[in-house]
């Protein structure tokens, strides 16, 4: 092999289709060239290594961070503490349980629920003020006004703050980019450590508020109601606000609009949703599998030395496990490059396994079906206008820049 | 001669008996209908009610928070079956392929999946266990009855036997508010199941949850007043216990009466099958016509050792009756092993507790991870140097890793770090199971393959 796959999926030139380059990664399951990461492509090697109690997601026992195609973990040297994302048992649980008491069962079941009614008024809301059906940039009128609204009202963050955290969010996002070729390295980490810092600074100026007039939100919750655990200190508040704020920010938007592209090529399929809502529930699961919005874990490394497939991956190596390929791993699903909502068994890599598996998962599903289904009741005979369209920089959270599309008109 | 044919046959136009309506039996019935089975198909079962789940009976139901009629299993697809419910099946002849059921009649079969699982263990003393305010809990109606006597709040009720049932009536007790008071002969709770070492975690958690738990004691009578309603308990020690509810939670019992003299290889250990779910006779000849699946079965496992494994496990009837089935109907070539990986659960205290493999069989336990202070932590059990089981408390996620471990017969202790080891794991302890079973030595043997329809064995001699 002359080239070195994990460049190619990198590089932004496949970025509107990578799916060829992880079926080629897929013939070396446990992939690695030079002194970059092991990269893990097939569906049972992954799943098994998210549930590997000596597989870590703590960037101080990499070995080497210089070696990652990731460049120092910008984090570390943040203003802010690792995120529950980053961090792993006992402090992850600790952190992850913390925050779920404000947001799932066994303590707050009905938080996401009790939402519901909330999104289906901002999805028709962003539907009426498409105006011009002719020409719909979905993305900036829809698939990102929408989560961001939804995770505004759920953290308790003011949605007229947007312009100001979404670049901060946006640098961010960038900074998971394992992009190798990027011109400063050290510029870009600057960067994202100081977008970051601002990030946390103006979260800590919000929990200051919330601490004395606590609302009906997380931030409020997390920052005044004790559990068995205690409250979380304040940076830790502020390290797992940032977190919900980003992932909220930069997933969901990708599922949305992914969905949509896709069912605007699986028209067939699109119009037996318009016809049956509740089909909606399969399609994001399908759409979860077909195009996840987060196509590869890159921040994973080992405890000790582990075998798999005869090959040892040393203790400290960076660990990359390509959802998205496992996703198509035809020994594990049938026609893996069909997106097919009827097949029955779809027990997709999209939101991760194991202890780290998608915390907002309820409510980006949720925010998905409802997408979805009223897009495809309310846009009469949508179009694309543009495909493949222009793609995000980013290989991880990938997903359309943009999503042209036209339609006759908005039913009411 | 084709058996080819036969086979045909049998799918298209054969018939189909079910003895057991409950979990095993309906899923069976849905593979065989799934397989392409289109003959006749009789449920046969002793309770009146459709197929349901037992595993809310002794949880959200006695808590009053789903009703017992709400609790009907779910259904994979339409059965087209002939039901004969709330009639038990009496009695087997194998020669004319007949089940006699107990109102007289009779009903042919070609094939028959047995299902008739297990019952509780009543209290010995049929006087005592006639009085008001005694309980068993395996039944809806046990379900309905005992959350009806909990309604009344009751000034203290007494568990007999602390397993994992006997636990979470106890936890379900104290959740509701009630004095509860829980006996039990071992050492601690469920040590059974899970060793000493776990047991003392699990008793830690009962007495702080406010339970009177008295172990090492048993109960030796129950007293009743002139009504004939059970007012106090006496226990081996000398004590006594004033209550109004008692639950009597000593295990189960397996319902294989109605096989007596029909020459079936069946007995209080429940029915011995051969690895594709065929019975064996008492001659230790393995039938073609019979198979058997859930709680009542008792079948050789390729991972311990061969050693002939009953399993009252929720997942196991599943996956043993779907195995059954397709055996049933397939030629022998085309037949599959019953390979599931032991695994159970239970919710108590607050607490979700879940196990792979047989812990049962350990000699030692590691705490890989977490900590016992914490009642969050996984515990791995290794026998003869291999790990053959694994439990968690709230640490579920990390069951798949230690099952694939079970699976590849790994070492034990494992010899590698993990995430959240604490100093307690740093080297195992003796699992302290008050009879520890010994199996036999063998070949070793690796699983190979995800779904059970391409799981393969591949012997490995043993290593001298």
């Amino acid at each position: 092999m002359t080239q070195d796959i994990l460049r190619q999926i990198i590089d932004y030139s496949h970025r509107a289709d990578p799916y060829p380059l992880y079926e080629e990664l897929r013939k070396t399951p446990v992939y690695q060239r030079g002194d970059g990461p092991f990269v893990l492509s097939s569906y049972y090697d992954i799943r098994s290594l998210l549930h590997d109690p000596r597989i870590s997601s703590d960037a101080r026992n990499l070995k080497d961070t210089a070696s990652s195609p990731l460049g120092a973990d910008a984090q570390e040297e943040s203003a802010l503490p690792p995120s529950f994302l980053r961090l792993d048992p006992p402090e992850h649980d600790r952190l992850r349980r913390m925050t779920n008491r404000s947001f799932g069962p066994p303590h707050c079941p009905t938080r996401v629920n009790d939402m519901h009614g909330d999104l289906v008024e901002i999805v028709s809301g962003l539907i009426d003020g498409i105006g011009d059906p002719e020409h719909i940039d979905l993305v900036d009128q829809f698939s990102y006004p929408f989560p961001v609204t939804v995770i505004c009202r759920l953290l308790g963050v003011p949605r007229e703050d947007e312009a100001r955290f979404h670049s901060w969010a946006d640098t961010i996002a960038a900074g998971l980019d394992p992009d190798p070729d990027a011109p400063d390295p050290a510029e870009r980490l600057k960067r994202t450590h100081s977008a970051r810092t601002e990030l946390g600074m103006y979260l800590a100026g919000l929990v200051e508020e919330r601490r004395k007039n606590p609302g009906n939100d997380m931030l409020s919750e997390l920052a005044t109601a004790p559990g068995p655990d205690g409250t979380m200190t304040t940076m830790e508040l502020l390290s797992t606000a940032a977190l919900l704020l980003i992932a909220g920010h930069e997933t969901t938007v990708n599922l949305i609009t992914n969905g949509m592209l896709t069912l605007l090529r699986n028209p067939e399929i699109l119009g037996r949703l318009r016809e049956d809502p509740k089909l909606s529930v399969d399609i994001v699961e399908e759409l979860l599998r077909f195009e996840p919005p987060v196509q590869l874990v890159p921040q994973r490394t080992t405890l000790a030395d582990i075998e798999v497939r005869g090959i040892t991956i040393p203790k400290g190596a960076s660990v990359w496990l390509v959802l998205a390929a496992g996703n198509r791993d035809p020994e594990r699903f049938d026609h893996p490059d069909r997106f097919d909502p009827d097949r029955g068994d779809i027990q997709h890599l999209g939101f991760g396994s194991g202890i780290h598996s998608c915390f907002g998962a309820p409510l980006a599903r949720l925010e998905a079906q409802l997408a979805l289904s009223e897009l495809a009741r309310r846009l009469e005979n949508p179009r694309l206008l543009e495909d493949p369209p222009p793609y995000r920089q980013n290989a991880v959270l990938r997903g359309p820049r943009h999503l042209r599309i036209a339609c006759d008109g908005i039913r009411p | 001669m084709s058996s080819d044919k036969y086979l045909d046959q049998l799918k298209r136009e054969g018939r189909i008996v079910v003895v057991g309506a409950s979990l095993a039996g309906l899923r069976g019935a849905e593979t065989l209908r799934a397989e392409g089975f289109t003959g006749s198909l009789t449920m046969i079962g002793d309770e009146p009610y459709e197929p349901y789940d037992r595993p809310p009976l002794s949880k959200q139901v006695l808590l009053g928070r789903a009703t017992a009629d709400h609790t009907a299993l779910p259904r994979r697809r339409a059965i087209d079956a002939e039901w004969r419910l709330g009639v038990a099946a009496a009695g087997l002849d194998m020669a004319a392929r007949r089940v006699r059921l107990a109102d007289g009649d009779e009903v042919e079969y070609d094939r028959l999946l047995i299902a008739t699982g297990v019952r509780a263990r009543p209290w010995p003393q049929e006087d005592e266990a006639e009085l008001d305010g005694v309980f068993v809990l395996r039944t809806r109606d046990d379900a309905v009855a005992l959350e009806r006597a909990l309604a009344q709040s009751p000034r203290r009720v007494l568990v007999i036997g602390a397993g994992f049932t006997g636990s979470e009536i106890a936890s379900a007790c104290r959740e509701r508010g009630l004095s509860v008071t829980v006996a039990e002969r071992g050492a601690a709770p469920l040590v059974g199941a899970l060793g000493g070492v776990v047991g003392e975690v699990a008793a830690k958690m009962q007495r702080e949850a406010g339970v009177d738990l008295r172990t090492g004691v048993m109960v030796t009578a129950l007293e009743g007043d002139s009504s004939g309603h059970v007012r106090s308990a006496r226990l081996s020690d000398g004590s006594s216990v004033e209550t109004d509810v008692v639950i009597v939670s000593l295990g189960a019992t397996r319902n294989t009466e109605w096989l007596l003299g029909s020459g079936l290889g069946a007995g209080p250990r429940g029915i011995a099958c051969d690895a594709g779910c065929r019975a064996f006779d008492v001659r230790g000849i393995v039938t073609d016509d019979i198979y058997v699946a859930g709680d009542v079965a008792r079948s050789p496992h390729a991972l311990f050792g061969y050693q002939f494994l009953s399993l009252e496990h929720w997942g196991n009837a599943v996956a043993q009756a779907e195995t059954a089935a397709h055996n049933m109907l397939s030629e022998s070539v085309d037949r599959r092993p019953h390979m599931w990986v032991p695994a159970f659960w239970s919710s108590q205290f607050g607490v979700n507790i879940k196990s792979v493999g047989v812990p049962s069989m350990g000699t030692e336990i590691l705490i890989a991870q977490g900590s016992r202070e914490e009642r969050r932590f996984t515990g791995v059990y290794g026998y003869q140097g291999r790990v053959i089981g694994a439990v968690t408390f709230d640490q579920t996620r990390w069951l798949p890793f230690y099952e694939q471990l079970i699976e590849t017969t790994a070492p034990f202790p494992p010899p590698f770090p993990t995430v959240d080891r604490r100093p307690e794991g740093n080297r195992p302890l003796p699992a302290d199971f008050p009879d520890p079973s010994v199996p036999s030595h063998g070949p070793t043997v690796t699983l190979s393959g995800y779904s059970p329809a391409d799981r393969r064995m591949t012997f490995t001699p043993a290593r001298h």
